[in-house]
């Protein structure tokens, strides 16, 4: 297992700059440029002497070149020496933002604690309804129980998250005043009332996100038991004496997680990669904001930057799927 | 009679029918009749074979007398205890005394276990064995079907079909049972290997024992194991005679019939020529025909057959059929 996760993290790397360089092109291609939201009446000669500043009058290599090299080189100097108190970096050039001017990375930082305590949060309820709607829809297949959660997932899968996300808003904080509309991100927690006014800033946004994912994973977690509770080992199992607990918790659950387990873990990068639509009408300035931000202010380095942060991501919880599965199932080998 | 020994597993009019749901509100427009009043005994020590094509409710009558499912009707008494209807919660203190060998090796033992856990489970459900002792104790069924110690730590994949059937043995052994029901035990093996198991299977019932119900289609592999032989066809038992009789001077004509399509090995000795080609297909058991099940197909049908249900009747001490031909 460990030789096979070094091959794998191995053949990653020429994925990843393929992905770099895929990502960096089609940038380039697209329409737009960095100068359009200036004002009119800067003249063209200064225009220009602005997009050499940027470093847009060198060909594509030459920037494409200095981007990795101040992604994979300058950047995590400058993370060590912020961790350590080093000086690697010595004052390199960071990648910088076009719209801010100041290190996309710092960008970064700021925006992430958002995103994962949003996003990450309603992940991490979505999966905990999900599992136990799942199991007993399967067990009690075709019961009320089983039609009313499909019901619910389908209005889950089927009904957009800007929709649920203004009707929550005007039923929960235009006629109820029971939560904010908007997510103050300046709220410091620091007692149990600014504790329970971040709870109540999230409640919203993390609902309508985690009636998202429940509404997939049940379905999948659904599907899974319904393969497993009529499979011979588990006649086997009643046929054994055992507990119906048992059967359905060690020997049907067990089996069932190990799809549902893989599918989990290739939804983790889109919480990194944020809820674009959701951040919006909530107003939490998370990544899924910053990068379409980005992308209306044709901020290639920041676009580029977050793009290919998701990429790594996705790789990584690819390869983390595949270890759990062969983890989970005594059946696979990957030596 | 006097010295009539009493059986360890007694069935009378057995019926497992299974609902068909169908339409817009799923309402219920049917059912299988898949075990349609069954009744046999089987005594103590003995092997009870129950054959029958396919589709006919072998397996489903099989698995109907240990309770695996919730009967339709009817009365099951193993070891003394009628347990035809009692809550499955119920049963599970009684599942020791009767248990089962599955017909598919491989999707009947739960892949993510050990071979130790597989064959350990029942024993941390129904003893209070020491770790130590469920250790030696699964060691020991291990050696008595034949299987290496050091193989105690292997998933299931890992094992042949006759060897999975060896572990599938050793896990119904677990708990000493008394009755065992062989569901097509050797069905999903090659024939080199079903001489092992059914040779294993024969062994253990003399060591232990064990009284089987040895479910089969295969008439000559249920010949050589069986002390007494049940055919059944579309839900219903036509016939049971001791093996012997049943293989010597059939009466009912499905078991004629069946018994001569068993291929004869030696070409001159085949020289009978007459062969029973049954006409048609087994009717659905949704919709069983009027009066005898058989008489759509039956080479010596009269009026009466498909009128009236025949009943059972007893031609010789434990011979009984159920044809019109031997009404009276």
């Amino acid at each position: 297992m460990l030789t096979y996760t070094i091959r794998r993290l191995l053949l990653a790397i020429p994925t990843l700059l393929f992905i770099a360089l895929v990502i960096f092109l089609l940038l380039e291609l697209s329409p737009g440029d960095p100068m359009a939201q200036m004002p009119m009446s800067i003249p063209p000669e200064v225009k220009e002497r602005m997009r050499e500043a940027l470093g847009l009058d060198q060909p594509w290599w030459v920037r494409f070149y200095l981007w990795l090299y101040q992604f994979f080189v300058v950047e995590p100097q400058y993370w060590i020496d912020g961790l350590f108190g080093t000086d690697f970096a010595e004052g390199a050039q960071r990648i910088i933002s076009f719209q801010s001017k100041s290190p996309v990375f710092d960008i970064i930082a700021e925006r992430i604690p958002q995103t994962l305590w949003v996003v990450g949060m309603s992940y991490v309820v979505g999966v905990l309804i999900a599992l136990p709607i799942g199991i007993a829809s399967a067990y009690y297949q075709y019961s009320w129980f089983d039609q009313i959660g499909t019901f619910i997932s389908m209005v889950g899968f089927s009904v957009p998250t800007f929709f649920t996300g203004v009707l929550l808003i005007v039923i929960f904080s235009v006629n109820l005043g029971w939560f904010p509309s908007i997510y103050d991100t300046t709220l410091v927690v620091d007692s149990w009332a600014t504790l329970g006014q971040q709870i109540k800033q999230m409640a919203m946004p993390v609902f309508v996100l985690a009636l998202y994912n429940a509404a997939q994973i049940s379905r999948f977690m659904r599907a899974s038991m319904l393969d497993n509770l009529g499979q011979d080992y588990v006649r086997t199992a009643r046929a054994k004496g055992m507990h119906e607990k048992v059967v359905v918790l060690r020997h049907v659950l067990r089996n069932s997680m190990i799809p549902v387990v893989t599918v989990i873990a290739l939804g983790v990068p889109q919480v990194f990669g944020g809820a674009i639509i959701t951040e919006q009408v909530f107003k939490v300035n998370g990544l899924g904001q910053l990068l379409i931000l980005a992308v209306q202010g044709n901020d290639i380095p920041m676009v580029m930057t977050l793009t290919f942060i998701f990429a790594v991501l996705i790789v990584l919880f690819n390869l983390i799927a595949d270890v759990l599965y062969g983890l989970l199932d005594p059946r696979i080998r990957y030596d | 009679m006097f010295d009539a020994p009493t059986p360890l597993v007694r069935v009378r009019d057995l019926k497992m029918h299974f609902p068909i749901y169908s339409g817009l509100f799923r309402k219920r427009t049917g059912e299988v009749k898949a075990v349609d009043g069954v009744s046999f005994d089987v005594f103590e020590g003995e092997t009870l074979g129950l054959v029958g094509e396919s589709g006919c409710g072998k397996s489903t009558c099989g698995r109907a007398v240990l309770r695996l499912y919730d009967i339709t009707e009817g009365e099951i008494t193993i070891d003394g205890a009628e347990i035809g209807t009692k809550d499955q919660s119920d049963l599970r203190s009684m599942r020791p005394v009767m248990q089962m060998v599955f017909q598919d090796p491989q999707a009947s033992l739960n892949p993510r276990m050990t071979v130790e856990a597989i064959i350990r489970e029942p024993l941390d459900e129904h003893t209070t064995l020491s770790a130590a002792e469920k250790r030696e104790k699964v060691l020991e069924l291990m050696d008595a079907v034949g299987l290496n110690r050091a193989f105690a730590g292997r998933y299931p994949h890992a094992f042949s079909g006759g060897q999975r059937q060896r572990i599938g043995i050793a896990r119904a052994l677990a708990l000493n049972p008394k009755f065992i029901v062989c569901d097509e035990p050797i069905a999903a093996l090659d024939v080199s290997i079903q001489a092992q198991v059914v040779n294993l299977l024969e062994d253990l019932q003399e060591q232990f024992g064990l009284t089987y119900l040895f479910i089969s289609h295969d008439l000559s592999m249920v010949r050589h194991i069986a002390d007494r032989v049940a055919v059944m066809y579309l839900g219903k038992i036509v016939e049971i005679a001791p093996s012997d009789v049943l293989y010597t001077a059939p009466k009912h004509p499905y078991t004629q019939a069946l018994l001569s399509a068993v291929p004869e090995p030696d070409p001159s000795a085949d020289a009978r020529g007459e062969r029973i080609v049954l006409q048609g297909d087994v009717p659905s058991p949704s919709n069983p025909p009027k009066g005898c099940n058989f008489c759509t197909r039956c080479p010596k049908v009269m009026d009466i057959c498909k009128e009236v249900e025949p009943a059972s009747v007893e031609l010789a001490p434990g011979h009984v059929t159920a044809c019109h031909l031997y009404q009276n």
